[in-house]
């Protein structure tokens, strides 16, 4: 049932032609994609896709159709080849999944090798009770950090890309337009003013309770991100960079890394592998679970700074961009009364 | 009882889906994603009673937040350049 | 004590769900925005206090009940302010309530 949602979305997401409904429709297929992933029982998946898919990536999508206009581009190239080669590709993805096993089968080989390792020793070398928790940040440590390093990588890029220069008149300018644009939201501002506490305390909750519910770092940092976001949009952007530096977060998402990274390196110049927590503690287990901890802090810091980097940029572009329109438009009145 | 529950709420879902996809004005398809949204949270919290895990209700918390948040951006954003600009090119 | 809880559940729940459907299906017949959005008041409110309230009656759980009842206030303070944000801003660029539908 929600399987047939999700095509009747994707389908509609392809024949719609303004970007605002695509952006709408695509917020949508987050929602239920994660209920889909809910009710398999994939609780932490969920927990990440409702985050990021759902809030994120919508909000950034918005942001950045803003600056490009509302209306897709008339076709000028011919689909045919693109086409062809998705349906190629799609059929042979099908093809292979016809060689895995079955749903939930006993034989599969993931079930051979490490999963039972995993839920039956992941109690008492690890003593977290969520076991997705032990195996992201455990087991797999590794392939964790590496996604981190991604995220930050991701980061840097807008960062290039995207960073302005900003004279200061210019932030004086922006300041009229925000106080302008902000009068009307009283109601708003407001109840957001109560809400904000309470998402803050809840992506800790979320971050230091990833060991024994669902959540985490990843999830964390995105909350603790949309909440930071949410007083931007509605403080103005201006009053959210006097509270949040930006070069002090652009630090604080290198911290993160280096964090994560540097819990590794201890337990290398202790004498074991990369990233094996063991030796934080004396009990290997006390040290499991401090390690996790610290790296699930660091991903959460990462996470965090790099969204608000991110939103910042594209934000902080398109407001240079109104206020340049504005200029014009002064400019042409001017003009206009001249003549 | 739980179950009927749950499938009301999925209709519900597949309504506003419709009226998305129909929607005549922008706001009418914000008011539906809104909708769908609230909508979400309980199906999800219905999931949970369900498949009687009750941990699910974090992710309905972040459900209803994160749902607030994409509504009020997209009034910030849709308040200000996208109507200007449409206003331009009339 | 326990049958009475067990009905009052089954109840919040049955109109749960009928508000909502009753909601679901305004949203797609009235003629207008401002009317549809009377129709999502009803769902977002009404219908989905009672939805967590019957789903509070069934759960003894101390920490369960509280997550609830956080969900129940959010919902209640989200749904109306987004709401009125929507009207406002609806009205503000130029949408019309239709007066008079034949």
């Amino acid at each position: 049932m929600l399987l047939a949602f999700l095509v009747a979305v994707a389908l509609a997401i392809v024949s719609m032609k303004d970007l605002f409904s695509v952006i709408m429709l695509s917020g949508i297929y987050g929602l239920l994609s994660a209920s889909f992933f809910v009710a398999m029982d994939a609780v932490d998946v969920a927990f990440t896709e409702a985050a990021v898919g759902a809030g994120i990536s919508t909000l950034l999508m918005l942001v950045a159709i803003t600056m490009t206009g509302r209306s897709e581009d008339p076709d000028r190239h011919k689909p045919f080849l693109a086409l062809a080669v998705v349906v190629v590709t799609g059929g042979l993805l099908i093809y292979g999944t016809f060689d895995m096993p079955a749903f939930g089968s006993a034989q599969a080989p993931i079930h051979q090798q490490v999963v039972p390792r995993y839920i039956q020793h992941s109690m008492e070398e690890i003593g977290v009770p969520n076991i997705v928790t032990s195996v992201l940040a455990s087991y797999r440590g590794f392939d964790t950090f590496g996604e981190v390093v991604v995220i930050f990588t991701a980061g840097m890029g807008v960062l290039a890309l995207l960073s302005v220069a900003r004279r200061p008149e210019d932030i004086a300018e922006i300041d009229s337009l925000n106080d302008s644009m902000h009068e009307q939201h009283l109601i708003l501002r407001i109840v957001s003013k109560m809400l904000l506490p309470f998402i803050l305390l809840f992506a800790l909750y979320v971050q230091f309770h990833g060991d024994y519910g669902p959540g985490g770092g990843f999830q964390a940092g995105v909350i603790f991100a949309a909440a930071i976001i949410l007083y931007a949009m509605l403080f103005g952007m201006s009053t959210a960079r006097r509270v949040i530096n930006q070069s002090f977060i652009q630090l604080l998402a290198a911290a993160g890394v280096l964090l994560y990274g540097s819990v590794g390196i201890v337990s290398l110049l202790e004498g074991k592998n990369f990233l094996d927590y063991g030796v934080l503690s004396d009990d290997p287990v006390a040290g499991q679970h401090l390690g996790i901890l610290l790296i699930e802090l660091g991903v959460g810091i990462t996470v965090a700074s790099v969204m608000v980097i991110i939103f910042f940029n594209f934000a902080g572009r398109r407001e240079n961009a109104h206020s340049g329109e504005e200029n014009e438009m002064q400019n042409n009145n001017r003009g206009n009364n001249k003549t | 009882m739980l179950t009927a529950a749950t499938l009301a709420i999925l209709i519900v879902m597949f309504m506003a889906i419709c009226r998305v996809v129909v929607g005549p004005t922008l706001y009418d398809r914000i008011l539906a994603v809104n909708m769908f949204g609230t909508k979400t949270v309980l199906l999800i919290s219905l999931l949970g009673f369900v498949m009687g895990r009750p941990e699910f209700l974090d992710i309905a918390i972040v459900y209803s937040l994160i749902n607030f948040i994409s509504v009020i951006a997209v009034l910030r954003y849709s308040d200000s350049s996208i109507f200007h600009h449409s206003k331009q090119q009339k | 004590m326990d049958t009475l809880i067990e009905t009052s559940s089954f109840l919040f729940l049955l109109i749960g769900s009928f508000l909502c459907i009753s909601g679901g299906v305004g949203i797609l017949k009235f003629p207008d925005f401002y009317t549809r959005m009377h129709a999502v008041g009803v769902t977002e409110t009404l219908a989905t206090a009672m939805i967590l309230i019957g789903l509070m009656l069934q759960n003894p759980d101390a920490l369960v009940l509280l997550k609830l009842l956080f969900i129940l206030l959010l919902t209640l303070l989200i749904g109306p302010t987004a709401s009125h944000a929507l009207a406002q801003a609806a009205i503000k660029n130029g949408l019309k309530p239709e007066l008079h539908k034949k």
